[in-house]
């Protein structure tokens, strides 16, 4: 089968296109959650802080931790897991302080997304790359 | 549906009043995430718990809403003051509308 080069072309950013496409999906979805968790409000860049491995051995089990000093609520987003949300934290009057670990699942190395609402009502965010050897969700 | 579960907390037993002590709490469960496929290929449908909260003498500490991207055996750790001297109360709600409890006292001395 010989193809022109204005084939080859058409064909290679058809691939091109359909590698994308998934994860343009993934970052819609993810563009979508922090819209309905911030109400489309500006973030800021400092307030929160995220504590993950930069190399995960097993995506299985990731330890991660977030922490925002006064938030009341901090959202946890993995932008390349086939469900983004991870988590939710949301911190009563009784919380010692905006600090909460966990042991999350990742698919594969991506982008971890914390967003923390301050207490004075605007919106932190920060994100983290973390490279995993072996993927967490199966399938 | 969900065996086995059995929920673990660590709390100490005594601490000053308005003392800021880290909790640790960790509970068996599979997590199933509903992503997975068993060796026929049929899915294996979603089984987590999707929310966890922790409470002293009636009052929020943490309210936590958990996704299929947690692990299996989901391990958190916090933070809480203590006021007084009380109880703990954790609740971890399964998607099969089972209730997991556990409560620990502390003592303010």
């Amino acid at each position: 089968m010989d193809f022109t080069r204005r084939e080859t072309l058409a064909l290679g950013a058809g691939a091109a296109l359909l590698s994308f496409l998934p994860f343009r999906a993934n970052a819609a979805a993810v563009d979508d959650l922090i819209a309905e968790f911030t109400g489309g409000a500006e973030m800021a860049d400092a307030g929160v802080e995220l504590n993950a491995p930069e190399i995960a051995e097993n995506g299985n089990t990731v330890p991660i931790e977030v922490s925002a000093p006064g938030a009341s609520a901090i959202l946890l987003l993995a932008a390349g897991n086939p469900t983004p949300p991870v988590a939710k934290f949301g911190f009563g009057p009784l919380a010692g302080s905006q600090t909460a670990s966990t042991r999350i699942r990742l698919a594969g190395t991506q982008e971890v997304i914390a967003i923390a609402q301050l207490g004075d009502g605007t919106f932190a965010r920060t994100s983290k790359t973390v490279k995993v050897t072996i993927g967490g969700c199966g399938g | 549906m969900a065996t086995g579960v059995k929920p673990r907390v660590k709390v100490p037993g005594s601490a000053s009043a308005g003392e800021v002590i880290t909790i640790k709490t960790l509970i068996s469960h599979q997590m199933e995430s509903g992503q997975r496929k068993d060796s026929d290929g049929n899915k294996i449908p979603r089984s987590i718990i999707n929310r966890f909260t922790c409470e002293f003498n009636g009052q929020s500490v943490l309210d936590m809403t958990l996704e299929p991207a947690i692990s299996t055996n989901p391990y958190v750790e916090f933070q809480a003051t203590v006021p007084e001297t009380g109880e703990f109360k954790f609740t971890w709600y399964d998607d099969d509308g089972d209730v997991y409890e556990d409560s620990k006292p502390i003592t303010v001395g």
